[in-house]
């Protein structure tokens, strides 16, 4: 069995809720290399021919199984390309737990940029989760560019909890999706930054089929000089509903801008947009004082609790 | 317990308050109650370190507080219930409750001080403290925090404002079961029913104490 080193270790907690190798399907990814890969009976787990990526089937019918990807980079420098493409057969349910962290205290930058493309079959229930993390060095670049794209087939149901905890320098988040008849999507990203980190999010939904449905919420935090983007796209077809909701928390002297979208191409596409950006407000923290906190730890409760 | 000597409070040359002095003593249940504007509120932000008085001291259990802020005053057992809850997105009603106790709690524990205010702990402990919460409902959370802080004096702002199908009664039954239990407690008011529960009643005008 594979040992993981301290720095490993902590990555993989903060990512995937690391303390035993998972049950089910898994490849675990470090520096570039797969050091421990699992298929099940229901879930194949295949790694590409040209080593920058994983092919993953998941048969029809299957219930109840998990996969974990997680993607951790400790070698100041390393650079990645990854694509990974999911294949969910018909009315299987399945989650998929997809973390990256990436520790660097070296001079060089260090980078993953990771493209994931969900193929989701009729009646299929995908539940995805993705966490980013960094540590090491303050200077040291840690850049994770996720690239996520889903294709709902009729039915199915797609469950997105996209997360940047801290440490990560900068990243371009770019999510897609494509709804056929009834199927749905929920998106929840949560993204906090800090320091000078620059963090970019762009969601767009086509909603093709009729009574397929989107959901995103985003919340983010910018602390510090830290610079986030937000732009989101609910694109309506057909007879469909669309829904986004988009708050921000800007502190110090940060600053966030949030684009979002609506594109109607018929009469019966019900699309809703709603965004926010503020930032701690004082009787806020004047309340949790009044229950005890200090200053401080007010405001850490304040925004744990909103990037819950 | 509380003591405020000669607290005046200024604003520019607008005087809010002028030479307010008073005595609290243990398990009172001190009425403050006047006109719209005659710095009730003002007064017992005052006591709580929300606003801080242009001149005067107050003591509490002896030791001058005047210069602690917010949440040295409520370590040392002061609270406070906001005549207007704020929203605060993504907390729900369990972490007030929680961080109102400052230990982490489970469902029976923190379910109590909502059934204190007659919610159903199983429809709101999950709740987040938004615009999807009535303004009644927010308010009796609100009161549900400041049981949960098991304070020995408690300042509530209004409590009856804005409290809807809860009615003044089981309000008046939360404040004298803490009052039962030897709490102190200082209630601004404008309802008659709560000001006749009082044993101690100051009446406010123009930022003086009347008569």
């Amino acid at each position: 069995m594979v040992e993981f080193s301290e720095i490993e270790k902590r990555i993989l907690r903060e990512t995937i809720d690391f303390y035993e190798i998972p049950e089910g399907a898994y490849n675990f990814r470090i520096n570039g290399k797969s050091v421990a890969k699992k298929s099940t009976a229901n879930i194949d787990v295949m790694l590409k021919p040209n080593g920058k990526g994983l092919e993953i089937r998941v048969r029809p019918g299957t219930k109840n199984e998990s996969v974990h990807i997680p993607v951790v980079i400790s070698a100041s420098g390393m650079r990645e390309v990854v694509e990974n493409d999911f294949y969910i057969g018909k009315g299987a349910e399945v989650l998929i737990i997809a973390g990256c962290g990436i520790y660097n205290c070296g001079g060089e930058s260090s980078r993953h940029d990771g493209i994931h493309r969900l193929y989701v079959e009729k009646g299929a229930h995908v539940k995805y989760i993705e966490k980013h993390f960094g540590f090491g060095e303050r200077l040291s670049k840690k850049d994770i560019n996720p690239t996520t794209e889903v294709f709902a087939e009729p039915d199915s149901l797609v469950e997105m909890e996209l997360e940047q905890l801290k440490g990560v320098s900068s990243t371009i988040r770019i999510t897609s999706a494509e709804l056929k008849d009834n199927a749905k999507l929920i998106i929840k990203e949560r993204l906090f930054t800090h320091g000078r980190q620059t963090a970019e999010s762009k969601i767009k939904a086509v909603l093709i089929g009729k009574d397929s449905t989107v959901d995103i919420s985003s919340r983010a935090v910018a602390q510090d000089y830290s610079v986030q983007n937000f732009s989101s796209n609910i694109i309506g077809e057909g007879e469909c509903r669309g829904h986004s909701e988009c708050d921000a928390i800007i502190m110090d002297h940060a600053r966030v801008t949030a684009l979002p979208s609506l594109t109607a191409n018929s009469l019966d596409a019900e699309l809703i947009h709603e965004a926010a950006i503020g930032k701690i407000a004082g009787e806020q923290i004047t309340k949790l004082m009044s229950l005890g906190l200090t200053r401080a730890e007010a405001e850490s409760k304040i925004i744990n609790g909103f990037l819950k | 317990m509380l003591v405020l000597r000669d607290i005046s409070y200024k604003v520019g040359n607008k005087t809010i308050l002028n030479n307010i002095s008073l005595e609290v003593s243990n398990a009172d249940f001190l009425i403050i109650t006047g006109p719209n504007g005659s710095g009730k509120s003002t007064l017992a932000k005052i006591i709580m370190g929300i606003i801080k008085p242009t001149t005067g001291r107050i003591l509490y259990n002896g030791k001058d507080i005047t210069n602690l802020d917010v949440t040295e005053r409520a370590k040392l057992g002061v609270s406070y219930a906001f005549q207007q809850p704020v929203n605060i997105k993504g907390l729900r009603a369990r972490d007030l409750i929680e961080a109102a106790v400052g230990a982490p709690i489970g469902d029976t524990s923190a379910g109590k001080y909502l059934k204190a205010v007659g919610l159903n702990p199983v429809e709101y402990l999950d709740r987040e403290l938004d615009n999807s919460l009535s303004g009644g409902e927010k308010k009796r959370i609100e009161i549900a925090s400041v049981l949960a802080r098991n304070a020995e004096l408690t300042v509530f702002d209004e409590p009856e404002a804005g409290i809807d199908l809860w009615s003044f009664s089981d309000l008046l039954k939360v404040l004298k079961k803490q009052q039962a239990k030897g709490k102190t407690q200082i209630v601004i008011s404008h309802q008659e029913r709560i000001i006749n529960a009082g044993n101690k009643l100051i009446v406010l005008k123009n930022g003086a104490i009347d008569g």
